[in-house]
């Protein structure tokens, strides 16, 4: 199963599960089922509480945080991602705050999908990652789309929280497998995070959100097979409250950790992380956590100025090389 | 400072005797604003407020119409409208005071309210798409209920409000807006901010729109309550009340000329009212001024607010 019909499902799920739930987006219905085609099949089976809506992000938002107030399930689809900024202000101003700020705490259940990233030359303005600029919001929490999470699952959790969440949803992993081949390497779960491993004590250990699990994984093997070089991969279905422990990294036994991401570079989630680690590993590590991410820069449209920006599994690949030989 | 909103229930001098405790209620907004003030003025309080001082009418009609399932939403200017709905003056102040009692535990304070079938924000714009969605989930769990939102002339200049009544006209919601324009945004006056008129804006979405210059809150009922019956089946209204704002925009921060605050001040309804029912009037005016005195020293005397995060 791809993951764009694992996240359908899901969808689906939440919807026959909940006689309250509703989903709200652009374009998101039947035939067409939205930009990226997650929506399929809903607006059919629930014409009444899913509903297409014009090209109106903050309203929309609105729209649902009043419907989550009066304890309804809503989920807002952005178009890409990008548009979120448009929404900014109901989702951090109003329905992260209400959770506390009329004194006790009341449920907000509320997801705002988000597809981001770039690789497919969709330019400065449709390619981005914006999760860096939801960091850090009371009562709001980041979630990311991963192959190595089923997404009815993750959505049950962001539900149960009663809190609303933005899920980041990689584009280019629509595509790509759920529950992907990691041979040579295997899979388990600590706590919430997927683990990609060897039975044996890793060089180093790669934290990345699901959208990056590919290109690590790719330059896992190649670092396995032209150096060899064991690593361990660690996915997170959480980006923030941050849910990879100190504690779960130290007993992998590395001393060198990356954390790969897509976002541009400068105040990103991987510096949150890596904050959280060097706190609880001082003096532990061999150098202190190494970010990876794209340049500090807009994401052009041209596929050859797209690659020189983006991380892929080549710039992980050479930048556990450099830190591991130095 | 003359208001544009095109009136199709036009001021008159004359107001109708009210029953004894509507007019009650209006008193008590009048007197909570003024004690509010007062305690400002003796630094008994915390940050800022904004006083709905000359338009207290409006909820005090408004709410006469709403039903107990019923949404509200309110906004910087709200201590009218929560009044009017709740008649808990020591809810509130306990909550502006931050003391035991507070609605909200004293971290909403004057902007940041919520009760059940109440909430208020302080974000200029930002309520309208929440009412939109309060009342889509009205449509389908309570027919006939409604969702109110109070907004002021200067929330006009933000895009959200536009995005929340295109959807609500689009989806048939039962929505009502009432805007209370007094004819300043803060400092500027709203022919400075404001192009075309609100009726203009309401025509666009194809939404009904009711201008109301009276401050008679018996006739204002009577032109409302039709049009209300339509807003419970599916079409939002837009009823544009042409207010006066009696006192600055917080506090000490009036900067309209003496000529524009007298008009503002001709246009009292709490001068008419004595002018025309002097009687009534005189017996329960002190008697609310009293009341809202004694509510200020109860309210004072207790102990801080507590608030458990989680």
């Amino acid at each position: 199963m791809r993951v764009a019909e694992n996240l359908n499902a899901a969808l689906h799920a939440v919807l026959a599960a909940d006689p309250g739930a509703h989903l709200l987006g652009e374009d998101i219905a039947d035939p067409y089922g939205g930009a990226f085609k997650i929506t399929r099949g809903l607006s059919e089976r629930y014409p009444d509480r899913v509903l297409t809506t014009p090209i109106s992000e903050a309203g929309i938002t609105g729209v649902a945080c009043g419907l989550a107030l009066c304890g309804d399930t809503a989920v807002v689809e952005m178009m890409f991602g990008d548009f979120v900024a448009l929404a900014f202000d109901p989702l951090v101003n109003l329905a992260a705050k209400s959770v506390s700020m009329y004194g006790a705490r009341r449920p907000v259940r509320l997801v705002v999908r988000c597809p981001s990233g770039g690789g497919r030359g969709y330019g400065p303005t449709h390619s981005q990652s914006l999760m860096k600029h939801f960091l850090g919001v009371p009562g709001l929490s980041v979630y990311e789309l991963s192959p190595f999470h089923d997404c009815l699952g993750v959505f049950e959790e962001m539900l149960a929280l009663g809190e609303p969440c933005l899920f980041v949803e990689d584009k280019v992993t629509y595509t790509r497998p759920m529950f992907p081949d990691v041979a040579p390497f295997r899979l388990d779960y600590d706590g919430g995070v997927a683990r990609v491993f060897l039975d044996e004590r890793p060089d180093c250990v790669i934290i990345a959100p699901g959208g990056m699990a590919h290109r690590a994984l790719e330059a896992m093997r190649s670092l396995l097979v032209e150096e060899e070089i064991s690593s361990m991969l660690m996915v997170p279905s959480r980006l923030y409250p941050v849910a990879v422990e100190a504690a779960a990294v130290e007993r992998t036994g590395a001393e060198v950790v990356f954390v790969a991401e897509e976002s541009t570079g400068g105040g990103t989630w991987g510096a949150e992380v890596a904050h959280r680690l060097h706190a609880g590993l001082w003096g532990r590590l061999r150098r202190p956590v190494t970010l990876i991410h794209a340049l500090d820069s807009v994401i052009p449209t041209a596929a050859h100025l797209e690659r020189e920006v983006l991380p892929a599994a080549s710039t992980i690949h050479r930048q556990v090389l450099e830190a591991l030989r130095e | 400072m003359p208001s544009a909103c095109a009136e199709t229930v036009p001021a008159a001098g004359l107001l109708s005797r009210l029953p004894d405790d509507e007019l009650e209620l209006l008193l008590l907004i009048r007197h909570f604003e003024l004690q509010l003030l007062d305690l400002y003025g003796r630094g008994e309080l915390n940050g800022t407020t904004h006083t709905c001082l000359g338009q207290e009418y409006i909820p005090v009609a408004v709410s006469g119409l709403l039903r107990d399932g019923d949404f509200v939403l309110s906004n910087h200017r709200g201590h009218g409208h929560y009044l009017a709905r709740y008649r808990d003056p020591h809810g509130l102040l306990a909550e502006i005071m931050g003391r035991e009692g507070a609605i909200c535990a004293g971290v909403g304070g004057s902007q940041h309210i919520r009760r059940e079938g109440y909430l208020s924000t302080g974000i200029q714009g930002e309520s309208l798409p929440v009412a939109t969605g309060i009342a889509l989930h009205l449509k389908r769990t309570r027919p006939g209920a409604l969702a109110c939102v109070y907004i002021g002339d200067g929330s006009w200049g933000e895009g959200a409000v536009y995005e929340a009544l295109n959807l609500a006209s689009l989806w048939r919601l039962p929505l009502l807006v009432v805007v209370e324009n007094n004819g300043i945004a803060q400092s500027t006056p709203t022919s400075r901010q404001l192009a075309g008129t609100i009726a203009g804006r309401a025509a666009a979405f194809g939404l009904g729109h009711l201008g109301i210059g009276s401050l008679d809150v018996i006739g204002i009922r009577t032109a409302l309550a039709p049009a209300l019956d339509l807003v419970r089946r599916g079409e939002p209204l837009v009823a544009e009340f042409a207010a006066h704002r009696l006192g600055p925009h917080s506090k000490g921060d009036d900067t309209r000329s003496a000529p524009e605050i007298e008009h503002a001040r001709a246009h009292d309804w709490y001068r008419r009212y004595a002018d025309q029912h002097p009687r009534q009037f005189a017996q329960f005016d002190a008697a609310q001024r009293e009341h809202v005195r004694a509510v200020v020293a109860e309210v004072s005397a207790r102990p801080p607010s507590t608030w458990t995060r989680s």
